[in-house]
């Protein structure tokens, strides 16, 4: 759809918009409404929006499957290492207090950005991964 | 260190998962997922006998206190089911090495084996947490990472298998999930042991009590397959790669019945349950004629992993009615039988993988004459159908032992005939593969059929000498069955 001009120009004026509301909705989530899993949601429909317009390959080139593959782990790997760091520290696991023993709610603070965090980046890739996996059916055969 | 055990339990295979994507390649895939199931097994082990030795653990997520808080709880039932669960990983992990490199693309074998500790990790979390919404959470885990495992089968019939049992076990995790609901909409709370003081009282016989209790059992009776609710098992066990088929047959189906023991006697407690419910009057029935459909059928599979599969039916009948005869010894026969009965079916299962990785096919045909191409994988599958059928001197005859016994003091010896009954359809077709492997010669024009490789067969003859060991040295398992059955039954 990329010779459609109305469609490109709009497109790419809203992209960095789409992912700047994204940022926006990650790491304003311990305030208001918003967190990983919405903002993941958010950053991969950007990404999937660039796919419809510009077509899978060049989607493809700006976010490789392997490199999907790893940011979905490091998510959870980011997720799972506050955990481990929180109990390392003398807490229970994801015990955010045991981050920042001299103010808790520091602790909290930072251990929740950092989950939020894991989160976002694993539910952007995984979203992106499905997708890619569907719009690829049939290409190949 | 040991105070973070049941934490780590669960993150570990988490954690290893996510890694084991990062690395990509199969041999070290293989071998991460090896060594975590290896950590896992000792965790279990340790939780046990901590349990055994001083009591019930209780960890707090978080750091939040229960009942606001997620806690993992772990009393000897639970801790006997991590040890099953881990034990069995440990011994069927390192076997997957050979069958998944014949079986599986090489391209996706860092993400079977992620799928594999995905789904270690969500039975481990499904049987140690004392939350019920947690319960869901990880069944779901389970479930995904399963569906993905059957789906990466041989051929295309492993995709309907797999999505037949997407399906069925979505509406078996929606059951349950309305089921929580209805009893977080009727007390408030979600952990189990407040959940059950709090539906002591004058909510205990309410309406929406008797519709949770309903959901939750049919929920998980679909996961468990306790007939009529076993339309998926078959194809799902028959088409897996063959080391999913060993490792699922031997612990999902385990990990749900537990669960079903969970919210029957510890959740609900018995007095609801079986007193003013009677749920008993169905279950029993169920059960008993599991155990028949799953014999009759089985006898007539030419495929012997769907053979096995539809025997498995018939044994998880066994289980269910264990616990509907309302009893210690019953109780404890169910128990014992998901251990049992693990350690049986996850050894047969290895050795059908065997058979087709050396004759690519699992059915009667291929068999002819196998017992003299492949004799110490042969005498597996005979060991492991002795024990199917439940001779004295294997892990079998006991499970039975403790059923028969509860039966008897209920006084119902209509149900102790049918145990026996169903024991000698057993007997039947574990001899069609007997008589075809040992008595028929082979055909002259197959190809040369080689033993199976010893990274198989090492593994294979620890899981079935682990049935012949617990057949005589019944103090671990029997043991820990007695004492979680008297618990459970015991505890108000």
């Amino acid at each position: 759809m990329k010779d459609h001009d109305i469609l490109r120009v709009t497109a790419k004026a809203l992209i960095p918009l789409i992912f700047l509301f994204g940022l926006y909705v990650q790491f304003h989530g311990d305030f208001g409404p918003g967190g990983g899993f919405q903002a993941g949601v958010i950053f991969a429909a950007a990404i999937i929006l660039y796919a419809l317009i510009f077509g899978l390959d060049e989607a493809k080139a700006v976010v490789p499957p392997r490199v999907l593959e790893i940011i979905a782990s490091l998510g959870v790997l980011l997720y799972a290492g506050v955990g481990v760091v929180t109990m390392i520290k003398g807490g229970t696991f994801l015990a955010y207090n045991a981050l920042d023993p001299a103010h808790p709610t520091h602790g909290q603070h930072v251990g929740i950005l950092l989950v939020e965090l894991g989160v976002g980046l694993t539910v952007t890739a995984v979203m992106c991964a499905i997708f890619f996996a569907f719009a690829e059916r049939g290409r190949r055969t | 260190m040991i105070d973070h055990f049941p934490a780590i339990q669960v993150a570990l295979p988490m954690i290893a998962a996510a890694v084991v994507v990062i690395v990509r390649n199969p041999l070290v895939s293989h071998l991460i997922a090896t060594g975590v199931a290896w950590i896992s097994a000792v965790i279990a082990w340790t939780l046990l006998q901590s349990v055994l030795a001083s009591g019930p653990i209780s960890y707090q997520l978080g750091g939040w206190a229960p009942p606001t808080g997620i806690e993992y709880y772990i009393d000897p039932l639970n801790a006997f089911v991590l040890f099953l669960v881990s034990g069995i990983a440990a011994v069927v992990f390192p076997f997957a090495g050979a069958s998944v490199a014949a079986e599986v693309d090489e391209n996706k074998h860092h993400l079977f084996y992620a799928c594999l500790l995905l789904c270690l990790t969500g039975m481990l979390g499904i049987t140690i947490t004392g939350d019920a919404f947690n319960i869901f959470v990880f069944l779901e885990i389970t479930s995904l990472s399963s569906y993905a495992l059957i789906a990466m089968g041989r051929d295309r019939r492993a995709l309907s298998a797999s999505f037949n049992y997407l399906v069925l076990g979505t509406l078996g995790g929606t059951a349950i999930l309305i089921g929580v609901g209805l009893l977080l909409m009727q007390t408030g709370t979600l952990n189990i042991a407040d959940l059950h003081m709090r539906l002591e009282g004058a909510h205990a016989a309410s309406k929406t009590v008797l519709v949770a209790l309903a959901f939750l059992t049919v929920g998980s009776s679909l996961k468990i397959a306790l007939f009529p609710l076993h339309a998926w098992l078959p194809n799902a066990y028959a088409h897996a790669p063959s080391a999913v088929t060993a490792l699922i047959a031997a612990t999902s189906t385990k990990v749900s019945l537990y669960v079903l023991m969970r919210f029957i006697f510890t959740l609900f407690g018995t007095a609801v349950v079986f007193d003013v419910f009677q749920l008993q009057r169905v279950l029993l029935p169920l059960a008993v004629i599991g155990m028949f459909v799953g014999s009759l059928v089985a006898i007539y599979q030419t495929n012997i992993k769907r053979m096995l599969a539809y025997s498995s039916l018939a044994q998880i009948g066994y289980m269910v009615l264990g616990i509907s005869l309302v009893n210690e010894s019953g109780l404890a026969g169910s128990i014992v039988h998901m251990f049992n009965h693990a350690v049986i079916k996850g050894g047969l299962f290895m050795v059908m993988a065997a058979v087709v990785l050396r004759t690519g096919s699992a059915d009667l045909s291929a068999m002819r004459g196998l017992a003299k191409r492949m004799p110490l994988t042969y005498l597996g599958f005979v060991i492991g159908g002795l024990g199917l059928i439940g001779v004295p001197l294997t892990a079998g005859f006991i499970s039975k032992w403790y059923l028969v016994l509860g039966a008897i003091q209920n006084g119902m010896w209509l149900i102790v005939a049918m145990i026996l009954l169903s024991s000698l359809l057993a007997v039947i077709y574990v001899w069609r593969v007997v008589e075809v492997g040992f008595f028929e010669e082979p055909d002259p024009e197959a190809p040369e059929i080689k033993e199976a490789p010893l990274s198989m067969l090492i593994p294979t003859w620890i899981m079935l000498g682990a049935s012949l060991f617990f057949g005589v040295m019944t103090d671990t398992t029997a043991g820990v069955a007695l004492e979680a059955a008297r618990q459970l039954m015991g505890a108000p």
